[in-house]
Order: structure tokens, then sequence, then C-alpha cells
């Protein structure tokens, strides 16, 4: 009896969860113009008219643009700072964890004001660069705790192995340490694209007049009127920050199995 | 020449020194065992030959080129580890190739090298494999052919036979020995297991909290240990406290509590001066029990009661005691063991003893 209060609760709390996005998802392919229930007939008119939307596939650049550089930085700094505080003994390393790891916990809000008010002292105007910079400030947390706990799992004597083998410090590197460390670094880089992709907070404070991005775009767009596009948007945000993190899990199990995980 | 010399090697950490002042010279083409408990210095002295830690002082020489500022992927050696360190990425092949990829080879001549490398390690249909695929055993077989297949300088092999079964490890002492032997590569072997370093080395180097014990071949190292720490390490010995009282002929005589006045042959017994203290060293194995009455020969005897059986087979291990102490003697079972309380008589042979300085 317990049990199966506890389950219908359960089930209660998804629904309140992903009815919502289920809504959007259903409304993005009404005929109708008013994004509303009963549905008047199925169709791709608000997906088209998005692809027509100057002002959003404007956003979409941006947001893919940002949301790759921010992966690519992230992923090199993140797999530089997870060598450094692994394989090699760094004073004061565990300080130095601690900092990078740091803005998952400070609320992103924090974050944001303190950047602002920090260019603000420094006479710096807004601009894309520091919007990417806020950017990889906080997904670069994300990549170095999975890349580091990949990089444990690396016994050091493969890389002894190697080196003594005749393959230099680098060639090491490439030969056998990166290859080893692939998934973890595509599941760090797609993390970063995602979580940059869909942010809205940070983006809000940091970006410079004239620039969007998708969430930015839907925010402002929420704010005259509800339209069908909006729910059609949703629906390929859904898409994209549901879809590319399985399928990178999907290829990172594949390269896994591969290489012996 | 020696292909390996290291002369008066110091290793510290930070507050704590691993290696003292060691120094060893290993010749062209030998087998040399350094063998002791963990943490006696031995993996870090050979880390320290293969360029994965820099001696705090002293010099490192190979074929008598001084390399300790010489970087570990020029040093041109062969690596072997316990946790056989394949790369699980590559396939069986790329890994043994791995090597030849920095030393300008052909690529047909590697391609052969490979192949003579995996057929001398008896191993030459898995090329294509991928490690994982490859049992225990297989697994430090590539990574035998990985390090030979350059044919280094030195081949330096850390523990390699420790991550295997027993029944394994056996066959591959032998299996290693013999690819040893068939090229001649100078090797220098890690270990903690005496019974490895016994059957495998020409030179064992005994080692005990940083310091060197004692070198020399295995029967030398067995039958006249240097110290009582040699002597416990290298099988099983009873140790008693001992008088010297005088020499007599080519013969020390050594005056113990149990068994009276023993003359023990003066070459087993380099470091001991002809009055005073000593330590006597008797082997588990040349302590042998009879019972009471049997004919004793040219052995001293005296009487003991069996304590405790440790029955392991084809030997047995006993614990008897003969007046105040309680001695260890490992026999060949001829019919049946003593059993536990049975009053024997212990024999012990004047030239299977052998005597140490008191430290």
């Amino acid at each position: 009896m317990g049990w199966m209060a506890i389950r219908g609760w359960a089930l209660l709390v998804y629904l309140f969860m992903f009815l919502p996005v289920a809504v959007v998802v259903l409304l993005s392919f009404n005929s109708s113009e008013f994004g509303a229930f009963p549905m008047a007939g199925f169709s791709f008119r608000w997906f088209v008219e998005l692809a027509n939307n100057e002002a959003i596939l404007r956003a979409f650049r941006t947001s893919i643009i940002l949301g790759s550089l921010t992966a690519l930085i992230s992923t090199t700094f993140g797999v530089l700072a997870s060598l450094a505080l692994i394989r090699y003994r760094v004073p004061g390393s565990n300080l130095i964890s601690t900092l990078l790891i740091a803005p998952i916990l400070v609320p992103e809000v924090v974050l944001a004001v303190a950047l602002l008010l920090f260019l603000n002292f420094l006479s710096i105007n807004k601009s894309f660069p520091l919007l990417l910079f806020g950017h990889v400030i906080f997904t670069l947390p994300f990549v170095i705790l999975v890349v580091q706990a990949r990089l444990v799992g690396i016994r050091r004597d493969i890389e002894e192995a190697a080196m003594s083998l005749g393959a230099s410090p680098v060639q090491t590197f490439f030969q056998i340490t990166l290859p080893l460390l692939l998934p973890a670094v595509l599941a760090g880089g797609l993390f970063a694209f995602t979580i940059s992709f869909d942010d809205i907070t940070g983006t809000l404070f940091w970006k410079p007049g004239g620039v969007e991005t998708v969430p930015t775009q839907i925010f402002a767009m929420l704010r005259n009127s509800i339209s069908p596009e909006i729910n059609a948007l949703g629906t390929v945000m859904i898409v994209l920050t549901v879809g590319l993190p399985l399928l990178g899990a999907a290829i990172a199990r594949q390269l896994a199995r591969k290489s012996g995980g | 020449m020696s292909a390996v010399t290291l002369k008066d090697i110091v290793k510290r950490f930070a507050d704590f020194t691993a290696v003292h002042k060691m120094s060893l010279e290993i010749p062209e083409g030998s087998f040399v065992t350094l063998l002791g408990p963990s943490g006696c210095g031995k993996t870090t002295t050979l880390r320290m030959v293969a360029g994965l830690l820099d001696p705090s002082e002293g010099e490192i020489a190979i074929g008598g080129r001084r390399i300790n500022d010489v970087p570990i992927h020029k040093r041109n050696l062969g690596l072997v580890f316990q946790n056989y360190a394949l790369f699980p990425h590559k396939t069986i092949a790329e890994n043994v190739a791995f090597g030849l990829k920095y030393r300008s080879i052909a690529r047909d001549e590697a391609r052969r090298r490979v192949q003579a490398a995996l057929d001398l390690v008896q191993l030459p249909d898995v090329g294509e494999r991928y490690p994982k695929q490859l049992s225990g055993g297989q697994q430090q077989r590539i990574a035998l052919a990985r390090a030979i297949v350059i044919e280094p300088d030195v081949l330096l092999l850390d523990e390699p036979l420790s991550a295997l079964d027993a029944n394994l490890r056996e066959d591959m002492r032998v299996e290693l020995k013999r690819i040893q032997e068939r090229i001649g590569v100078t090797t220098i072997f890690v270990t903690h297991d005496q019974s490895e370093a016994l059957a495998m080395s020409d030179q064992i180097v005994v080692m005990s909290k940083g310091r060197v014990e004692q070198v020399g071949p295995p029967e030398d190292v067995y039958n006249t240990p240097a110290s009582e720490f040699v002597a416990n390490f290298l099988g099983a010995s009873n140790i008693l406290e001992a008088n010297c009282v005088g020499r007599e002929g080519e013969s020390l005589i050594v005056e113990t509590s149990i068994f009276g006045r023993i003359p023990v042959p003066a070459g087993k017994a380099p470091k001991v001066s002809d009055e005073g203290p000593v330590k006597l060293v008797v082997r588990a194995e040349k302590l042998q029990l009879a019972a009471r009455g049997a004919p004793a020969g040219d052995a001293i005897e005296v009487d003991a009661i069996v304590e405790t059986v440790d029955y392991q087979g084809q030997a047995v291990r006993y614990f008897v005691r003969a007046g105040e102490r309680q001695l260890q003697a490992i026999n060949l079972i001829d019919e049946r063991p003593f059993s536990e309380g049975a009053p024997v008589s212990l024999r012990l042979r004047p030239r299977d003893c052998a005597a140490l300085p008191v430290s």
C-alpha cells in the first residue's frame, strides 16, 4: 500500500516536470494561430516560419558559434589543467583544483554580476569575446571533472612504457594519453556546448547590445507575445540539448568499448 | 666492460632516503636480480636506471656512457611492468611495433622484426587482437616482445611475474630465462620472491632498507649469507647466539648452548674473527630429524621434542624444542612425518653451518 502511494506520487512529480515540455512539443505542430488546445490540425508551418525568421536564425548562429568556441576552449584548458593536477606535482594543487571547480558552487547570478562589475571597474566594454570568456569560466569545471575522472583511470605505467620505447613526452601524449582520454574529452566538450547553448542568466548580463543567443531571443520574444513560433523553437532546442549528449554518450561508449575502456 | 654501472647512487624523497650510497657493476649479458622486501629500494633503483626517477647523488652509466641527464626516451631500454602496461587501444602488432616507429626502420623490416618477436614469445598468431582479448600470461609475453623488439641495451623487469597465477608464474620464469639467454641481453630483474631470484639470476643483489646487504651468485647468497637479514630473507634459517673460541686448521670452533662445539668451515664464516660472540646460521632444511638411537654419522646430535608439524606435501616443516630454544626444520618426508609431541634426535652437520659477526 505504502509503495503504491510512493509510486503514484513519483509519477505525478514526473508528469509535473515533463508535461509542459510535452505540451510545447505538441503545440509546435499545431496549425492554429493560437498556441492552445484543442489543436486545429497538424502542420510544420511554425518550423517554416522559424526558418524564415532572420532574428532567430541570427541568434541560432550566435549560439552555435558561442557554444562551439566555448566547448573548444573549455576542453583544451580542461585537459591541460587535469593533466597538470593529476600527473604533475603542482604546488597548491588542492587550492587550484578548488578554484577551478568553484564556479559550479557559486550561484550563476553572483558570478555574472561579479564579472560585470569587474569589467566595469576595468572600464572594459561588453563584447563577444567577453561573453565567450564568461561561458568558458562556468563550463570549465564540468570538463575538468569528467576528464580528471578518466585520467585517474589511465595507468601511469602505460605512458612510462611508451616513453621507454622512445616516444618523447609530447609524442606519448598524442599517441597514448589523448586517445585513451578521448571519450572523456568528447563528453566534456558536449557538456560545455549544451551548457553554453542553453544558458540564459550569465548571457543576459554579459552579452553586448545587439547580440542575441537563442535563449535570450526567446526571452525577448516572450515579452511581446506568445507566438507558436516559440513552441517550434523550443522543440528544436530540446532536440539539440537532449539529443546531442545522448549521441555523444553513445559515441563515447563505442570508443571506450574499442579501447578497452 | 660493465653494461650498467651505478656509482654511489643516493635517492632521497623529501625527508626519506630510499637508496643509500649504492654502487653496483652489472656485467654485459648477465641476469642480475634486485631482491628484497617492499620498501627496500629495489624498484626505486630500477626506476633510476630507467630514467623515471633522477638520482639525488651519484652516477649511472650504461655501456660506459654517463646517462644521468639522458631522458628516458633516449636511453634505449626495454621496460616490462608488473601489470603489463600494454596500450589498450592498439592491436598486439601495433603494441610490439610501437618502439620501432621511433627508430627509423623500414616498414618491411619492422614487420619482420615484430613477427620474429612474437615468434620468440611463442604467440605468433595474435597480432590482430587487442590486449584485453589475451590472458594475463599472454599479455606479459607481449609486453616482453614489445620491450625486446627494439634491441635494448638493457632489459629492465619490474616484478613481471607477480601478477600471474602461481602455476603460470613458474612456466613464465623458465620462459623468461630462456628468452633472455637466447638474445643475451643484459637484464635487471626486480622481485621480492626469493625462489624467482634463486632460479633465474646470475647474480643476486639482496637489498634491505635502501642498502645492499649482499651481492653474489645464488648459491653463495643462499649458502653463505652475509647478514642475518639475508639468512632470514632467503629461505628459513635458525639464528643462534654463539661464541667463537678459536681456530683449528680450516675450521672456526663455535660454541653454542644447544649443540655444544661446532667446527664451522672458515669459508662459511668469512667475516668472523677468531674469538668473540658470533651468530650461527643454521638453515631449516639442514636440520634433520631422526628417531632417537638411529646412527648419526658425522652429524652432531641433540635430543628435541616436536612441537608443531606443518605438513606441506613432499616436505614438512617442524618446530621443535631443544632446551630453551624453538628451532625450525624443513625435512623431506621419508615414510611418514613425526607427530606432535614425539621425542626425536636433531642432527646437524658442521659443514652446513655458517657464522656471522654480531652487528
